[in-house]
């Protein structure tokens, strides 16, 4: 396909595969999630031993985190760094051999869960064979976006693919430490880790922490640099700031995975460096927030208008949150009360289902006109309606984690004036049974919303325009530009 | 690599900022300085860890790390919350600690003291088969009523927890029911005619094998479970004239307890927990509804015959083997 800016034939082919497994994948993991959460309302659900939470746990993690996550990183990545370099994907072969092999991995890692096959590592649970075909297909990645890179005709770099490539490199660099394992034998499953006891917690830590850093962070602030300032019409806000946050961050956040060792048998020297570099994680975090939002700036009546930029700048809000939350829990003291609760689940979800998940969707409404052809999304107010139910179910799922997880915490460490603890652990879990259930509700909301999505989507793939919109005529009348499918910024910048 | 035209700084007509004159896929950026705000919050963040670095141990240095002028380490901290719930229990454990029942149960402190211990370390030993509120389930009895097989005194819950029940200790609580069917003690016929008859006990229809039901029990059963069926606290034998059930009451479950015997147990918590805990889990028991003063009398004369017989829509030969 040709752009009317430039002669240059984009490889859409393998970006499109990409962002179809993102939207399958992001169903199954948000139904997983859901299963999981009605498993804590209703143990029954647990059905022995193939559907039981331990084994459906990780198939939810995996599915959102690598699966849909994962596949939406490729998909704007191979678009991303096309766009901005000016030049077609390196390698056709290769970039397709990614796909295919990634949905292989993800295949093999969730047959195993199911099956009871897993190293028993947080966002590490695929063995030993999964593990190496992995790094296989990473290589390839990073190969293709390299050697498009280097083929670039722009002279500079663009900021996304700073953070795409440091993504990139750096999962592989965590996959490799943290996957060191030694296979039982040549045909069977099982391996055992190449680190034990308190130095096999502190690699998992290191690699799971900088999994949120590196992949869930890096990755999608890449993901925004590019569709927010596309979809806004505006150059980026500060590129003095890209530089300065970029590199704090990098630098920071591959200190900071201690902090989930608070109070266990990690030296009390390694928990202080985790809590202090995460504290000095903390403006270096919301300088990629302060050049998203601020790239509104002299354009602010776009968010009143745009569905698809509200996804993104309420993204970036979750984002700002969580990457609050993030240091403050790793604080020595908030952290005794945080830790092992519901809290943490709810943390995590900030940051997935807002800043992780709505960017991701702002990026797919933007990119399926865009590679399909259409003029447009099949609906804009379909849109609007996706932002709304899914940021209801968002503010359930962790208003109740928050009240659930403190509650538990302050359960948990209550003695009454005679000395003795007030409650029982089991007294904790029935106190959170209701929260259990406005957390499933949340879940429930947000799959909702995902699905108007995908029906959205597959009218605009099949060609449709909802007529009568009157969000978009407005739209339409007051700013042409604004049109999210249009591709080239124009106005602002004279 | 230097492209001139590229190069083409230019002013941002909405807020009049420079660009740096980069431009990809049509994306171009501002040259906006670093917020003011945000550098003073990162340096003053950098500022505060390297305070804390100083505080609290922090770097690794060839032979450990740096102490840190405060001293700290996790197992100070975890010390000294520790002996600030050992200085609130101390307060009253002097006087518990030498404590009779008797002067326990006269003292409104000892016993609020063993109230209050007993409720959280039952919770914490016990709930996980009696239950937390101790209604007990299918097997494990409920603690909340007077129908008790060891006995209700304090004494008698005392050695029950102490000593278990059919526990691995020499002091343990034992008694074995026969398996009556499984070790063909007894017939099929007079098992499903003494099974008729206990039934009958506690009120529902007697039926035609009463008689021999009669015999039965009196010749196998009556030894423990007493002539009228009331039950022998000597031997754990459950009163099998009320409605209050063990392992259920239908017929079904009935049966398969005379068919091969029923022998729940319970551990030895004196090998667990400490001597002030077992009396403050005795005296927590005690007041949960059914603690007797005396040694229990069991009544024979109120006998059953208020209880109403019912249909029993349970009552068929379909056995659960």
């Amino acid at each position: 396909m040709t752009t009317a800016s430039s002669k240059v034939e984009y490889n859409y082919d393998v970006v499109k595969l990409f962002t179809l497994a993102t939207i399958f994948w992001g169903i199954v993991g948000f139904s997983a999630g859901i299963f999981i959460a009605l498993q804590m309302v209703f143990p029954d659900l647990n059905i022995e031993p193939y559907l039981s939470f331990g084994r459906l746990r990780p198939v939810h993690t995996s599915a959102v985190i690598f699966a849909f996550g994962g596949n939406a990183l490729f998909a704007t990545s191979y678009f991303v760094v096309q766009r901005t370099c000016g030049v077609r994907l390196w390698s056709d072969g290769l970039a397709k051999f990614t796909f295919w092999g990634y949905q292989i991995f993800i295949v093999m890692a969730a047959l195993g869960y199911v099956l009871g096959v897993t190293q028993g590592k947080e966002y590490a649970e695929p063995e030993w064979y999964a593990d190496i075909w992995l790094t296989i297909v990473w290589v390839a990645y990073l190969l293709v976006f390299l050697m498009t890179v280097i083929k670039r005709k722009e002279p500079h770099l663009y900021v996304a693919n700073w953070f795409y490539l440091a993504f990139i490199i750096t999962v592989a660099v965590l996959h490799l430490g943290n996957g060191l394992a030694l296979p039982v034998d040549a045909v069977g499953a099982k391996s055992y880790s190449a680190f034990a006891g308190v130095q096999s917690a502190m690699i998992q830590w290191w690699y799971g922490h900088n999994a949120v850093g590196f992949f869930l962070t890096a990755g999608f602030l890449g993901m925004m640099y590019y569709f927010v300032p596309k979809q806004a019409g505006r150059p980026v806000y500060s590129y003095r700031l890209s530089i300065v946050h970029f590199w704090s961050l990098i630098f920071i956040y591959i200190w900071a995975g201690p902090h989930h060792l608070h109070y266990t048998a990690l030296p009390d020297w390694a928990q202080t460096l985790g809590m202090t570099f995460s504290i000095m994680l903390w403006m270096p975090s919301w300088g990629g927030m302060i050049n998203g939002v601020m790239t509104l700036s002299g354009a602010w009546n776009k968010l009143r208008e745009d569905p698809v930029l509200q996804f993104m700048i309420v993204s970036l809000a979750f984002y700002g949150m969580s990457t609050f939350e993030g240091p403050l829990m790793s604080i020595r003291y908030v952290n005794a009360l945080s830790h092992y609760t519901d809290w943490t689940i709810g943390h995590v979800h900030s940051g997935a289902l807002g800043w992780v998940g709505f960017i991701s969707f702002g990026a797919l409404y933007y990119l399926v006109p865009h590679l399909w052809g259409r003029d447009r999304l099949y609906s804009i107010r379909l849109v609007s309606v996706h932002l709304w139910i899914a940021t209801l179910g968002i503010v359930c799922y962790i208003a109740a984690m928050w009240v659930s997880g403190i509650m538990q915490g302050m359960m948990w460490r209550d003695y009454n004036e005679m000395g003795f603890l007030k409650y029982s652990f089991v007294e904790s879990v029935m106190a959170m049974k209701p929260f259990y259930a406005i957390r499933v509700l949340g879940g429930l909301l947000y799959l909702a919303g995902a699905l108007v999505m995908v029906y959205n989507f597959y009218r605009t793939i099949k060609g449709d325009i909802r007529e009568s919109e009157p969000l978009e005529v407005q739209k339409q009348s007051k700013n042409a530009s604004s049109d999210v499918n249009n591709n080239d910024m124009q106005g602002a910048v004279a | 690599m230097t492209d001139e035209k590229k190069h083409k700084k230019e002013v941002d007509k909405v807020t009049g900022v420079e660009t740096t004159g980069h431009e990809w896929d049509g994306l171009k950026e501002l040259n906006n300085p670093l917020p003011r705000w945000w550098l003073w919050v990162f340096f003053i963040c950098v500022i505060w860890s390297c305070w804390y670095f100083v505080v609290y141990p922090s770097w690794p240095v060839p032979g450990g790390a740096t102490e840190g002028s405060s001293g700290y380490t996790q197992f100070k901290e975890l010390r000294e919350s520790q002996n600030e719930i050992i200085a609130r229990q101390a307060r009253y454990l002097e006087r518990f600690e030498g404590a009779s029942f008797d002067d326990i149960m006269n003292d409104e402190e000892l016993y609020a003291f063993a109230i209050a211990g007993g409720s959280s370390a039952f919770k914490d030993n016990c709930a996980t088969c009696h239950g937390t509120g101790a209604a007990g389930a299918k097997g494990y009895p409920n603690l909340n009523d007077d129908d008790w097989l060891w006995g209700g005194k304090l004494e008698n819950i005392h050695q029950t927890i102490n000593y278990g029940i059919r526990a691995d200790n020499l002091d343990t609580r034992v008694s074995q029911m026969p398996s009556f069917g499984k070790d063909e003690l007894l017939k099929r016929e007079e098992i499903d005619a003494v099974v008729d008859y206990v039934l009958s006990l506690s009120g529902h229809k007697k039926k035609d094998s009463y008689d021999l039901g009669v015999k039965i029990f009196q010749e196998q059963c009556a030894s423990c479970h007493g002539e009228k069926g009331k039950g022998m606290r000597e031997f754990g034998a459950p009163n099998l004239t009320d409605k209050i059930w063990l392992y259920g009451g239908d017929r079904a479950t009935v049966f398969k307890t005379v068919y091969y015997a029923r022998a729940g147990m319970m551990p030895a918590w004196g090998e667990r927990l400490d001597e002030n805990t077992i009396k403050q889990l005795t005296v927590y028991l005690h007041q949960l509804g059914g603690g007797e003063s005396d040694e229990a009398v069991i009544d024979e004369e109120k006998v059953i015959e208020h209880v109403e017989p019912e249909t029993d829509t349970e009552y068929s030969n379909e056995h659960a083997e």
